[in-house]
């Protein structure tokens, strides 16, 4: 029994090696001085050398918390308003029978599958009529409402499938749709919730292109956007200090991603299903 | 008024009696009118970012791709011009098909890789939830500035890969600088994140019930013949489902591109995707009546795309009983 599961365990493990590798040397190389990166693939640095990050962190303008701030508030915002408005939608969707309701959660849908870059060319216009061009607004205000369809969809397949008696009870009780939504659905839905937080989270952390596009002005720069400018800055690349700096703006994500790792794996099984 | 009127039907009479619980799959209830206007105030914030955010913008970018429009002055009437346009635009032609190969060769290699290792993953290896996150991880992490970068000198010319090919005495060139590789280390980037669409698999090979497996051994069935006869039939809706989620995913690639090839689709427009082209036209030159008219081509390319992924599903899509 054990010897056939050898075989397999020794190809998974080795393929997750190579997959993990890219990583791994990006943190080893930014440890050591940037000479010695296109010397040595290993991954085991000889010395340990945090001159990177302490450099890394003041090459730009600013400091890097700067930008890692202006990174967090975007995020965090957009978490607060995806939680507040894809809920709100797919409660209705999910639980209330009005007039048009097939037809909605169709073109809800449609959404799904239309790329940003389709809408982005219109949606620059417009905001730059409403002066909301650097500004932090044309990120923010679209997830307030209701813009990223991908959660009303994964909440409306999470509240399907709790069990209507407790709405019902709560009917008979007295309840309006409002108290039900928030007294009864909410707290039940707290997976569904907290994948929702944690992709959205992590989707705007790493968004580069919408923040590229609204976000011209260094003051208001992101963390990824800050990142490309040390890159294509200077002639010479001090890759050393690009790597530390890259390492420090994935760390975040790593960190939910380990806290979150089961909300996260059964948040996109969910929505393959049903 | 009239709900005032019904309020106070409702005080007094009893309520209508409620099907069956077991019922409501077969009979909805009767349509409830009085959450009409409940359900519009639930869906307000998305109906106002439906209003502004999309149907407004692509009604708004259908006009403008009849126009020529810089943002400085106002919109001015073409007509047809940027579409004719677009037929003899050299780079706008590479562009499309940079797009699809990037597309129809990266998605089959992703999902194939994902349906692989979701099936060494399958029943009960030790250790599952430790390998399918380790293989999940670069999913999450690919899309950003930090991996871009990594990725930009891992196949540099004296990045990472060149140093292994040292070792065993090849020389490389810088991957990225060179018009035959470049595309194919994003093809590469984009097959790192199979773990995605494998952790849709593993969900869905779960769904399989044993019993078939077991029926099938009983009348001798090998591994393979129960992999064809069984596994394959009972996981297209999932390969399906995957298979549209990431051909539109693979449409929208922007940031590795842009970031690898500092922002131009180099070397020789050998990475120019199509929407590091519309960034290009829209927000490098302001041709914001341009790239509408690109834009729209976008919407009308995947709308096919998607539609004639469900028309052929029908075909080899199994919805078994």
């Amino acid at each position: 029994m054990g010897a056939r599961r050898w075989p397999r365990h020794v190809l998974l493990l080795g393929f997750g090696l190579v997959m993990l590798y890219p990583l791994l040397w990006m943190v080893s190389s930014s440890v050591k001085p940037t000479e010695t990166i296109f010397r040595d693939p290993s991954i085991w640095p000889t010395e340990l050398d945090l001159g990177n990050y302490t450099e890394g962190w003041t090459a730009l303008e600013h400091p890097f918390h700067y930008y890692l701030w202006n990174s967090a508030v975007i995020a965090i915002l957009a978490v607060a308003g995806n939680l507040i408005s894809c809920s709100l939608a797919a409660y209705a969707f999910a639980r209330l029978d009005f007039r048009g309701r097939k037809l909605c959660f169709a073109l809800m849908l449609a959404t799904l599958m239309l790329p940003i870059h389709v809408l982005i060319v219109p949606q620059y216009v417009l905001f730059s009529q409403l002066d909301w061009i650097n500004t932090n607004l044309p990120l923010v205000v679209p997830k307030f409402l209701a813009h990223d369809a991908f959660f009303i969809f994964l909440m409306v397949q999470f509240i399907r499938g709790l069990p209507r008696e407790l709405d019902e009870a709560a009917r008979i009780d007295g309840c309006g749709h409002i108290r039900i939504y928030w007294r009864i659905i909410m707290p039940l839905s707290v997976p569904a919730l907290a994948t929702s937080a944690l992709f959205t989270f992590i989707w705007t952390w790493n968004d580069f292109f919408s923040q590229l596009i609204f976000l011209t002005d260094p003051e208001l720069w992101t963390m990824p956007v800050a990142l490309r400018s040390f890159m294509d800055g200077q002639g010479e690349t001090a890759w050393g200090q690009l790597f530390a700096m890259s390492i420090v703006g994935l760390a975040p994500i790593f960190g939910f991603f380990l806290a979150g790792q089961r909300y996260l794996t059964q948040g996109i099984s969910t929505t393959g299903f049903r | 008024m009239d709900n005032r009127l019904e309020l106070a039907n409702t005080a007094v009479a009893p309520p209508p009696p409620r099907p069956h619980p077991a019922e409501t799959s077969t009979s909805r209830p009767p349509a409830r009118p009085r959450e009409d206007r409940i359900g519009y105030l639930f869906l307000t914030p998305w109906f106002l970012g439906m209003a502004l955010f999309t149907v407004g913008p692509i009604l708004g970018s259908l006009y403008l791709s009849f126009t020529e429009y810089t943002l400085l002055k106002p919109p001015e009437w073409l007509g047809l011009e940027n579409y004719r346009q677009m037929l003899d635009d050299p780079r706008l032609h590479r562009s499309l098909l940079v797009t699809f190969v990037y597309v129809f060769v990266s998605v089959p290699v992703q999902l194939v890789l994902a349906l692989a290792l979701a099936l060494l993953l399958d029943r009960g290896v030790r250790g599952l939830s430790f390998y399918r996150s380790v293989y999940y991880l670069p999913s999450l992490l690919a899309g950003s500035v930090s991996i871009a970068i990594l990725w930009r000198q891992i196949f540099g010319q004296d990045g990472l890969v060149n140093q292994l090919l040292a070792f065993a005495g090849i020389e490389g060139v810088s991957w990225v600088a060179h018009p035959d590789f470049a595309l194919g280390t994003l093809v590469l980037l984009n097959a790192w994140t199979f773990g995605a669409p494998m952790v849709i698999f593993l969900a869905g090979l779960r769904q399989i019930p044993a019993s078939y497996y077991e029926a099938a051994q009983v009348d001798g069935a090998g591994p393979v013949s129960r992999f064809v006869h069984i596994t394959l039939p009972m996981l297209t809706p999932i390969i399906f489902f995957n298979l549209v989620l990431q051909l539109i995913g693979a449409f929208q690639s922007f940031t590795q591109a842009f970031v690898i090839s500092g922002g131009r689709g180099g070397p020789s427009d050998s990475t120019l995707l199509y929407t590091l082209y519309l960034y290009e036209r829209g927000f490098g030159s302001f041709d914001m009546g341009y790239a509408s008219a690109m834009a729209w081509v976008l919407l009308v390319m995947i709308a096919v795309l998607t539609g004639l992924n469900f028309l052929f599903a029908r075909r080899w899509v199994f919805y078994g009983s």
